[in-house]
């Protein structure tokens, strides 16, 4: 440890004469480069407190000489975006349905429009293609629960099932087997009735025309007297290939035993007339529209 | 007890430190008894365990020490504490372990969500706090105190002030960690970015985080040195600094005294403001002052060669000091903050950029006169790569800040990528290269067990670096891109969802590089261990040496 001033070999230079632990300090000038690009940035600091609002005052704030404002910038860019959606928005809104998909220009716009509106708020259900997952029906295929006309996807996407909305889809189906209806034996009896429907194989014991008798009994009012389902109550067709649960016996009895009654929000409210009417469109052009 | 030990008795800190555990032990078994959840209960009956082990080995430490402490200075040489230093070192290991695990865990979990397991306890969202806290307070912290303890003894030249503190300040900060840790595992969080740990977990952190300060301010008093050395004044301001901002962004009023959950004092952007003030010193003065500490004293040490320029360290430091505390509303850009204080977080940041790279020109240039050095030592190459990705990171962010770059890249992953550039690279490089170093002095061993494995672990690190933060930059700047694409007929072009499904391949090779990064720290620990637990002549340091420089 000495107070005086070291000279380094190696570098050529003094230290500051300090020692801790073996650890000495050149006698190095701040580099040039560094303090002149330093006092850059203060410069340039100084220049953007001077245009922009920058410092607190006991009131208010400096607000800088290009009187700058985020939200004003804001508005000037939704202002500017609804230039470039322009009026057709407008024309979208006031057009009805079917003359939206007979203009090439508007369908393209209401595609555009409901496309991403339906990545950001129908594709976590549907699935981003519109191709469903167990519970949440396929878009893309011609089979409805509740109408696959423009109307119909109108009122569905407006109001929703089964989500409290007042002019919501409601009815939803009996849990068979929990309300005591059908004991476990018949449910299994007439789930193989129902796989029988649309050709599917059955477990062997399966007693055909107890199976008939069940369904007559229970299930035709909602699905029909031939299970080809009912648009007005939401009821399935059961005699095709589309699950919309699974058609496996053991999802089947599930099924039959507590019901189901699968929620859609109601958007009206939530997205704007023109918009919803733009993803009905999109909905509608998916493949299966009828 | 033999009747030569009478003559012996407890001291007033084994006195009262028993008695206060005493009576702790018994206030959290109360607490347990009345508490409104199972979390707190949990909690409660840990720290009612904990107190009652710490009672126990105050006594059994009294009972088998010598008549007197130990002596601060044996012939006119100071007797340094060790103890406590090598503690906190190999919890640095095991947190840095569990907690580089957790984010290869989680990192997996969002290129493949079913990783999630659909458990509440494995979900993303306790999983990434209990990451981010594990390897930046538990791994990190660990580092600091181990590291600040020793640098401070050595070029103070004292050991280290108080004779139960320091033991205090390293179980009580894993303690802490472990309160913080299974907390967030059992959901109990007050939802503030790096300041989760509910009311109880931040009040003991304080006790713990004010000896911390005074053991390390009395050191500094105590010193035989008549200055003190520039990785204390990094050290101070770290500590000082993160007390501050711990008491700042913490103030809760419970719902109950035996419940886990608090509300903060501040409300809207005002806590907004509070928050990312905290958040972004918490990189600041943990991750960086305290860190550049590490290099001020590890880098020199292990090259061999004097710090650069002492007038840097003085100007940078300072500046580092006076702007810093400025640059946290740029995280807050174009949000309900208000307009000036958005301009002040982004110029603060831009005259931050030169300050920072003090540092790194500190640490760099110290290596003039021994760059060979770098070709034989891979522990020193570990330290001036640290900061070489310090000055990435440090140039990175001043960008970042600046509000039209940052309108692209906020909640984007670029701020992943830069924030694990800056994490990975320079924190973690600069304390595996500490931690390294630190070992053979603590255990007394002649070097590490093999600088060959120090090799891998350094190129398998590096190149996990690479596949991350690369990664995060082209998903980060892929993802703004088509967040912010309109449609020639004005509407986005991308929804969401899109912009999620792009990121995966991304996602893969970010989990990737973590995985590189894990198995780097795991080679590691094996080091490590062998150098403490192999036979001396087992050691192949010399023979590697060699084939490094091959």
């Amino acid at each position: 440890m000495t107070e005086h001033s070291d000279f380094d070999n190696v570098s050529g230079k003094t230290t500051t004469g300090h020692e801790w632990d073996g650890i000495k300090e050149l006698n190095t000038p701040l580099p040039r480069w560094w303090v002149i690009t330093f006092y850059l940035t203060i410069v340039w600091a100084v220049g953007y407190w001077v245009v922009y609002p920058a410092w607190p005052m006991l009131w208010s704030h400096t607000s800088g000489i290009l009187n700058y404002s985020s939200r004003a910038e804001v508005a000037v860019d939704l202002a500017n975006l609804e230039k470039i959606r322009g009026d057709k928005m407008v024309v979208l809104g006031a057009a009805p349905l079917a003359e939206i998909e007979k203009d090439p220009a508007l369908l393209a716009l209401a595609r555009a429009r409901g496309k991403t509106v339906f990545g950001d708020n129908c594709a976590p259900c549907h699935g981003s293609g519109g191709s469903g997952t167990k519970g949440y029906p396929n878009l893309n295929d011609d089979e409805w629960l509740w109408g696959g006309s423009l109307d119909q996807i109108l009122q569905t996407i407006q109001f929703g099932v089964r989500s409290g909305h007042a002019k919501a889809h409601e009815s939803a189906m009996l849990a068979f087997g929990k309300e005591g209806v059908l004991k476990k034996d018949q449910i299994v009896t007439v789930a193989n009735y129902v796989r029988s429907l649309s050709g599917l194989s059955i477990s062997a014991g399966y007693d055909g025309s107890a199976g008939v008798k069940i369904f007559t009994d229970n299930c035709t009012s909602c699905h029909g007297d031939a299970g080809k389902g009912n648009q007005e109550l939401g009821a399935p067709d059961l005699t095709d290939k589309i699950w919309l649960y699974g058609s496996d016996e053991a999802t089947l009895v599930e099924t039959i035993t507590n019901g189901r009654a699968g929620v859609m929000p109601a958007w009206v409210g939530r997205l704007d007339p023109s918009t919803i009417k733009a993803l009905t469109v999109y909905v509608h052009s998916l493949g299966g529209g009828k | 007890m033999n009747q030569s030990q009478t003559a012996k008795s407890m001291t007033h800190g084994e006195a009262g430190l028993a008695i206060v555990f005493a009576a702790s032990a018994f206030l959290c078994l109360f607490a347990a008894a009345k508490a409104l959840d199972t979390a707190f209960a949990f909690h409660a009956s840990l720290a009612c365990a904990a107190s009652l082990w710490a009672v126990f080995a105050i006594m059994n430490r009294y009972y088998d020490r010598p008549d007197s402490l130990p002596a601060r200075e044996i012939n006119g040489r100071p007797n340094y504490n060790m103890g406590p230093i090598k503690f906190s070192a190999v919890m640095a290991v095991f947190w840095g372990i569990a907690g580089f695990s957790v984010g290869l865990l989680i990192a997996s979990q969002l290129a493949w969500p079913a990783l999630n397991f659909d458990l509440p306890w494995t979900s993303f969202g306790r999983l990434r706090p209990l990451h981010t806290s594990a390897v930046v307070f538990a791994f990190g912290g660990n580092v600091l105190i181990a590291t600040s303890f020793y640098v401070v003894q050595k070029t103070c030249r004292a050991r280290l002030a108080g004779d139960l503190a320091p033991w205090f300040v390293v179980i009580g900060y894993n303690f802490f960690i472990l309160i913080a840790g299974t907390g967030y595992l059992l959901g109990v969080t007050q939802s503030k970015e790096y300041a989760e740990p509910e009311w109880y977990a931040d009040l003991w952190l304080t006790i713990v985080w004010v000896t911390y300060l005074l053991v390390f301010l009395m050191t500094i008093v105590k010193r035989k040195e008549p200055h003190i050395f520039v990785a204390n004044w990094f050290y101070l301001a770290f500590i000082v600094t993160i007390a501050v901002l711990h008491l700042g962004n913490n103030p809760a009023l419970p719902v109950s005294m035996f419940g886990s959950k608090s509300y903060i004092a501040w409300g809207g952007v005002q806590d907004a403001m509070f928050q990312w003030w905290y958040g972004h010193n918490a990189v600041g003065f943990f991750l960086t002052a305290g860190f550049l500490a590490i290099m001020y004293y590890f880098i020199p040490k292990r090259a061999e060669r004097p710090v650069y320029s002492y007038r840097l360290s003085i100007i940078h430091f300072w500046a580092i000091i006076f702007l810093y505390i400025w640059a946290g509303p740029h995280h807050l850009h174009y949000t309900a903050l208000p307009d000036w204080a958005q301009t002040l977080g982004m110029t603060f940041s831009i005259m931050l950029w030169m300050p920072s790279w003090g540092g790194m020109i500190n640490g760099m240039m110290t290596l003039s006169g021994a760059w060979d050095k770098l070709r034989t030592d891979p522990v020193l190459r570990m330290l001036v790569v640290s900061v070489a990705f310090y000055g990435m990171a440090t140039f990175e962010g001043p960008l970042m800040s600046i509000k039209v770059v940052n309108s692209l890249s906020h909640y984007t992953d670029w701020t992943i990528g830069h924030v694990h550039s800056g994490a990975l690279g320079w924190v973690g490089f600069v304390s595996f290269g500490a931690l390294y170093c630190l070992f053979p002095w603590l255990w007394d061993r002649k070097g590490l067990y093999s600088l060959k494995l120090v090799n891998w672990h350094f190129w398998i690190a590096t190149i996990g670096i690479v596949l991350y933060i690369s990664s995060m930059w082209v998903s980060g700047i892929l993802q703004g891109l088509m967040w912010r694409a309109y449609t020639s007929l004005g509407f986005l072009e991308y929804s969401f969802i899109e912009s999620v499904e792009a990121m995966h391949p991304f996602y893969i090779i970010r989990a990737a590089g973590g995985a590189l990064f894990l198995i780097g720290a795991l080679i590691m620990a094996f080091n490590l261990w062998m150098t403490v637990y192999a036979r001396e002549e087992e050691v192949t340091a010399p023979v590697a040496l060699q084939a490094a420089a091959e």
